[in-house]
């Protein structure tokens, strides 16, 4: 294809792509290094009959004046991203100096809201994805095992958890595991603890978060195992079994380096979309429990007083946490197209 | 297919059902437990005296002289006008599909059919807008939305959409199309077509499995967003899930939380209609990315 030709079948999608996902990374960042103006300050001599008072008022004049001057607000630099909502050098240190061991310095991370954020958010991507991937892969031997007839059905079903809003999903499971639903009240009857909530215990609520991460996605690798299955080469499974292949070693040997580069991709796009978690920590109310690095965005950007900048000092370093993530891939790819040129 | 060599011992045999027939109820029960509940009082269906309740509705019996009610669907619909969010819903999905796939398949043909060194680049650059948390962008439209007094209404809910979905439909298109040989529309240009004109002529009359599959996905994309509707949407133009999600902070009153509960359910339905008619599409467009790799 010719390149005038490219760009004006590219234009539409490149221009949507370009003001509504480039320029808000631009617009992102450069809030993150400006903060709005604070108000400005004037000293007022206020006299009555009993003596002159120093009042301070603000100077809404000269405030809305500087706002016109500089409209990006005041310049902070970096200092958003070290203050205590985000990355917190200073407390670091103090907590680094302060502790004698690995545990204790841990514990004060675990403080920080910044660090709990992540640590839920990197415990939940690693958790999930081989879950996912695990579940997945036994899901597709089980069913392509069935017979034909009622495979079509379990598929159905299978789709419902994948298909379903996150949030929507969340608040289904929520319900059910609430220390009043029918699986919280099994819980408690189980283990004859009465008392047992998931807003009370925060393991349990960690659990249930991935638990619902694994039961979201699981359908998704379930799906995209079963149609590498269908492709399977037969004379090589048959060549095993002549072999003497037992039926796990045949698993072992022949199907699953059949499935490997599938499994590259559904990890691929399980660390994309489990780093993103947000809508279960909302539905099961969990922020006291377990906060994501979305969930601490969306909490400063909510509300009354919607915290613009650090909001996008937060996103900054969730996306530089994404890239982070997606760099193997990345230079994966660019080595593979570099050989096929 | 022929599973000759995959015949199954009899233990084997009852494990593989067992274990499917267990996944079938993980994956399905949820929503079955949630429609029963859903015309259930809340004591039922968050019963502490008894679970039983919930199935068999002891307190709805009492309270409605009826083991169901529909006072769940009747608060939502009626009381809290959860009409006008569903009405929202399909407004923006509708606009969405239909501008995301007409874009995205301009683009995606042409990515499909250029080999240059800055196709490639695009396409990466659109892995990485993929990867990327849509609210981590939500903080950068405020301060201009808000300047431009745009702030809340569809259309620029519907504009962002639309571009956060972008990536997605122009990866997936983009394979869709290298399915389609490349002859068919060079054949074409040799015949004197411009390019526009086999895109037009040779490629929309055989496109349209990928587009519908791709539609299907845009749609559920939509649908289900729960970060941009959330931020970006005025209390008016609030789509279904961000409304069942002020449902829930609303302060307590009792039968809030059936309303709720209720909501959910009626989100759920379309989705459940969308899955039993479009099945096989969707199967292969989740595995239509996969198997290029």
């Amino acid at each position: 294809m010719k390149h005038r030709v490219f760009f004006w079948f590219f234009l539409p999608t490149g221009l949507a792509m370009f003001f509504f996902i480039a320029m808000p990374i631009i617009s992102v960042v450069s809030q993150s290094i400006f903060t709005p103006h604070e108000a400005v300050l004037k000293t007022v001599k206020n006299c009555d009959p009993f003596g002159c008072k120093e009042v301070i008022s603000i100077d809404h004049e000269a405030t809305e004046n500087l706002r016109q001057e500089q409209p990006f607000g005041r310049f902070v630099g970096l200092g958003i991203y070290f203050d205590r909502g985000h990355l917190a050098i200073n407390e670091i240190a103090g907590a680094w100096s302060m502790s004698d061991s690995w545990t204790v310095f841990f514990s004060k991370l675990g403080n920080l809201p910044f660090y709990r954020a992540m640590t839920f958010t990197l415990t939940f991507t690693f958790v999930v994805t081989p879950m996912v991937i695990g579940l997945g892969l036994l899901i597709a031997l089980t069913v392509n095992a069935l017979h034909a007839k009622i495979r079509g059905l379990v598929i159905f079903f299978s789709l419902l958890p994948f298909v379903i809003t996150p949030l929507i999903g969340a608040l289904v499971l929520f319900w059910m595991i609430d220390s009043r639903g029918i699986l919280g009240g099994a819980l408690q009857w189980l283990l004859s603890d009465p008392n047992l909530s998931l807003k009370a215990s925060t393991g349990l609520m960690w659990t249930s978060l991935i638990i619902y991460g694994i039961w979201h996605a699981a359908p998704f690798a379930f799906v995209i195992f079963y149609a590498g299955l269908q492709t399977l080469p037969m004379d090589q499974i048959e060549a095993a079994e002549i072999d003497g292949a037992t039926r796990l070693q045949r698993i072992r040997y022949v199907v699953i380096p059949h499935l490997m580069p599938l499994v590259t991709f559904v990890a691929l796009i399980q660390l994309m979309d489990n780093f993103r978690v947000f809508e279960p920590i909302v539905g099961f109310n969990a922020a006291a429990h377990a906060t994501s690095l979305s969930w601490f965005i969306y909490n400063d950007l909510g509300g009354e007083t919607r915290q613009l900048s650090s909001a996008s000092a937060s996103s900054v370093l969730t996306i530089v946490g994404v890239a982070i993530l997606l760099i193997p891939v990345l230079l994966r790819t660019w080595r593979d197209f570099k050989s096929k040129v | 297919m022929s599973y000759r060599v995959l015949k199954q011992p009899i233990g084997l045999k009852i494990t593989i059902y067992l274990f499917a027939t267990i996944w079938v109820i993980i994956a399905a029960f949820p929503f079955l437990w949630t429609a029963w509940g859903s015309f259930k009082v809340e004591l039922d269906f968050f019963s502490i005296a008894d679970w039983t309740y919930a199935i068999t509705g002891e307190r709805t019996k009492i309270e409605h002289n009826s083991a169901f009610t529909s006072a769940g669907y009747k608060g939502a619909w009626i009381k809290e006008s959860f009409y006008k969010n569903v009405f929202n819903t399909f407004i923006i999905c509708f606009f969405v599909v239909c501008t995301s796939l007409t874009i995205g398949t301009l683009g995606g043909y042409a990515l499909s059919r250029s080999n240059y060194r800055y196709t490639f680049i695009l396409l990466i650059t659109a892995l990485i807008f993929r990867a990327m948390p849509p609210i981590t962008l939500v903080a950068g439209y405020m301060l201009p939305f808000f300047h431009w007094n745009v702030w809340g209404i569809m259309p620029t809910t519907i504009i962002v959409l639309v571009a956060i979905n972008q990536p997605f439909t122009l990866w997936m298109l983009h394979s869709f199309f290298q399915n389609i040989p490349k002859e068919l529309d060079e054949s074409a240009k040799v015949d004197g077509c411009t390019q526009f004109q086999a895109f037009r002529h040779v490629i929309i009359p055989v496109m349209w499995p990928g587009v519908i599959t791709t539609g299907l996905f845009s749609f559920l994309l939509a649908y289900n967003d729960f970060a941009v509707t959330a931020m970006l949407l005025s209390e008016d133009n609030r789509t279904m899930v961000p409304q069942v999600a002020a449902f829930l902070g609303t302060t307590y009153t009792e039968g809030n939380i059936m309303f709720a509960v209720a909501s959910v359910v009626s989100a759920t339905i379309p989705l459940f209609i969308l899955v039993m008619f479009f099945q096989r599409q969707i199967v292969s467009g989740l595995t239509a990315g996969a198997v290029k790799g």
